[in-house]
């Protein structure tokens, strides 16, 4: 009877620690949501067709709100040991994802892949700059990428006698043309200076006037430039467009307000990201056309958007699996579709040999231009400290907007509580 | 002997009865109060952020940097004025609006809650529906002052606008319910002292001013008590409508402890400003505090 017993527990124990051993590798991703509603859908489907496809690996997508919500989502999960395995984040937020040992450097798990070095290869530059920290490690994956395009109503243009092909190529005539197209009910263009904004489109501003070729700050993100002269004249450009050329609205003009301006009619040029061409391109009841970032010096654009990060000190098991993860939604097709779908910009070069996006250009040719800009597109600010770096510009900056300072004095004070911010990790 | 020895005892098991009866709420505040107010004094004299393994103590440094910071004084500025401009009239209209209620009619219960109705919605969801009403032009308020002939405003990114236009909407939330509070003490007042008061003649106006005003004291107290700490502790319309632009125009000191906790992960500097603000928290309720057995009243 014993012996019975006995083995009817045995096996029992058994199955339990087969049943133990097919159970599927649980992995949490938190990830933001930075442009609408339907892209949370877009990731649940991408992951659920994932999960369908490795059946020993199942991945939790969480929505956690935009990208500040998810960075303090993440902190405080990982200060509670509920740490997520992967996150989707600013690229921007690198040196600090470093520096606070948030997330774990990738190179040993792109070294041991076979095909690990052809993949990260494949990666436009424009956009791999932004992954790379302290002696070139690579700490994410380009994912959600977006740059900063001039959106225009050809409408508008041709109403006031301008070409509706030739959108404006430098800053004068920017200058000229917004004045032209301004009027009682329309302002000519449109810039973000909003807080978490300012700082995007004031990078694209400081790369097209630089002389130094880098702009705001040093790759190795220790470094900022902010008092330079050729950056006080773009600052000023701003102000001059404000209050001496009146041909964009004064105080503090909202990135959320502008797409909605820019369909009413209520402002003819907008400075805005790529991310918001199928919501434009649904809405418009104008014609309107993409057009680069008009030059200073030379032609200049920030890169923007979210990566890929694996949380530091998961298992090895779970690393593996997380690795897998992302070369699965990185890949060229699904990074292809993904363009396509969300008007974010594709992010690797085999993409646009895919016949998916080459239809899709063709049909669509405002949305190549994004990519046609990407070479001479730059990181957004980036720095160790990032959150804090963007507030301290973008504070001083909205100073000199409300008249407080002037551009020279908004920057002078932004270099100087930036390099004491950054004395900590010189 | 045995008396006393029994007396004792007692006394020892009613006091101990009187600890057990009390735990539950003591371990709680314990956990959730004590305990996260000495920590949060303890790092204040720390350096601490995300990534570091440990505090490091540093004394008084992050004090004296922020003494030394103008956005900090900024912020105080705007906490303090922010105050000013909501807890007055708020309280104001929540006693008008008491006295304006404090009858029986048949509709009276309707009128009620539609005042009181928005102290009920989230901060989040009324916040989100006055952008609408402050946005740049197209919003319900500058579409008003265009159709008057006048510039649009653009209350929220100009700094001499944007926290008068937050106190606005603060107080049109706030008054319904510290209404609620008012009307309480209203009908708790002894209705023969102005039945007394109207024989002998006093004029509406009159019985305010010399009955009624004085016997509210007490709520009135209690009632800027409650005003002044929620209006430290409400800051969810900062992060909904301007996230303290333009240039910190509009941080509250609640808000700036959660972007140095939260968005710059600077712990020591953050708990630091929670002292602050606990401190203050202390300041305004210590009226209540002491006047807890003197009531102030007409006698």
């Amino acid at each position: 009877m014993k012996k019975i017993l006995a083995l009817v527990l045995a096996a029992v124990m058994v199955c339990g620690l087969a049943a133990a051993l097919a159970e599927p590798l649980e992995l949490t991703m938190y990830f933001p949501v930075n442009v609408g509603g339907a892209v949370a859908q877009l990731i649940d489907d991408m992951t659920a067709e994932f999960n369908k496809e490795n059946p020993d690996i199942q991945v939790q997508a969480v929505y956690t709100g935009n990208y500040d919500d998810t960075v303090t989502a993440i902190q405080t999960a990982i200060q509670g040991g509920n740490a997520p395995d992967l996150f989707v984040s600013l690229a921007t937020q690198r040196f600090t994802m470093d520096s606070t040992k948030m997330a774990m450097r990738l190179d040993d798990i792109i070294a041991a892949d076979p095909e690990g070095q052809a993949f990260v290869d494949d990666f436009i530059d424009g956009f791999m700059l932004d992954s790379y920290v302290e002696d070139g490690a690579i700490i994410s994956i380009p994912f959600q990428r977006s740059t900063m395009v001039l959106f225009y109503n050809k409408d508008a243009f041709k109403e006031v006698g301008l070409d509706p092909e030739q959108p404006p190529k430098n800053w004068e005539e920017l200058v000229d043309y917004a004045q032209k197209l301004t009027n009682d009910k329309r302002y000519g263009v449109a810039i973000a200076l909003n807080s978490g904004s300012a700082q995007w489109a004031f990078t694209g501003f400081s790369l097209q006037n630089c002389t130094n070729g880098v702009g705001l700050m040093s790759a190795d993100g220790k470094e900022i430039y902010f008092n330079t002269p050729e950056n006080v004249e773009a600052l000023q450009l701003w102000l001059d467009l404000q209050n001496k050329y009146h041909c964009m609205a004064p105080g503090i003009v909202q990135w959320t307000d502008m797409p909605t301006q820019f369909l009413a009619g209520e402002v003819a040029m907008i400075y805005h990201t790529t991310g918001n061409l199928t919501n434009i391109k649904n809405n418009a009841n104008f014609d309107f056309g993409v057009a680069f970032l008009p030059a200073g010096r030379q032609w200049g654009a920030p890169t923007g958007g979210g990566n890929f990060y694996i949380t530091n000190g998961i298992s090895e098991e779970r690393q593996q699996a997380a690795w897998k993860y992302i070369k699965w939604m990185c890949s060229t097709e699904r990074a292809a579709q993904w363009s396509i779908d969300t008007g974010y910009v594709a992010t690797r070069e085999s993409c646009y040999e895919t016949p998916v996006l080459k239809d899709y250009y063709a049909s669509f040719p405002q949305a190549l231009v994004a990519y046609e800009q990407l070479p001479y597109a730059q990181p957004e600010l980036t720095t160790y400290s990032a959150a804090e770096m963007w507030r301290i510009l973008n504070d001083n900056i909205q100073a000199a907007v409300t008249g407080e300072m002037t551009a020279e004095e908004a920057l002078e004070a932004a270099q100087e509580q930036g390099d004491e911010l950054l004395d900590d990790y010189r | 002997m045995t008396k006393t020895t029994t007396a004792a005892s007692r006394r020892r098991r009613e006091a101990g009865l009187g600890w057990l009866l009390l735990a539950p709420s003591l371990i709680i505040m314990l956990i959730f109060t004590v305990y996260p107010v000495l920590r949060s004094a303890y790092l204040g004299f720390t350096k601490y952020r995300m990534g570091m393994d440990a505090p490091e103590w540093i004394a008084f440094a992050n004090y004296t940097k922020l003494w030394g910071s103008s956005t900090f004084w900024k912020v105080m500025r705007n906490t303090i004025s922010f105050a000013l401009m909501t807890v007055i009239p708020s309280m104001a209209l929540g006693l008008g609006l008491a006295l304006l209620v404090n009858r029986k009619g048949r509709h009276i219960g309707f009128i009620r809650s539609g005042f009181f109705y928005p102290s009920v919605m989230p901060m989040i969801a009324i916040a989100s529906v006055w952008m609408f009403i402050y946005m740049a032009r197209n919003g319900l308020y500058d579409q008003m002052r265009q159709s008057l002939g006048l510039q649009a405003q653009d209350v929220l990114s100009h700094k001499e606008t944007v926290l008068p236009a937050m106190a606005v909407m603060y107080v049109w939330r706030e008054a319904g319910y510290l209404m609620v509070f008012f009307l309480s003490g209203l009908q708790s007042i002894n209705q023969d002292l102005l039945e007394a008061a109207a024989i002998d003649g006093a004029t509406g106006a009159k019985t305010f001013r010399y009955i009624t005003f004085p016997l509210l004291g007490p709520t009135t107290l209690f009632v800027s008590t409650i005003a002044f700490t929620n209006c430290f502790k409400l800051v969810d319309q900062v992060i909904i409508m301007t996230e303290g632009a333009p240039n910190n125009a509009s941080t509250l000191l609640l808000y700036y402890i959660y972007q140095q906790g939260f968005t710059n992960m600077n712990y020591g500097v953050s708990s630091a400003l929670t002292v602050i603000m606990l401190l203050m928290l202390m300041v305004v309720s210590l009226p209540r505090f002491f006047s807890q057995d003197r009531k102030i009243h007409y006698s």
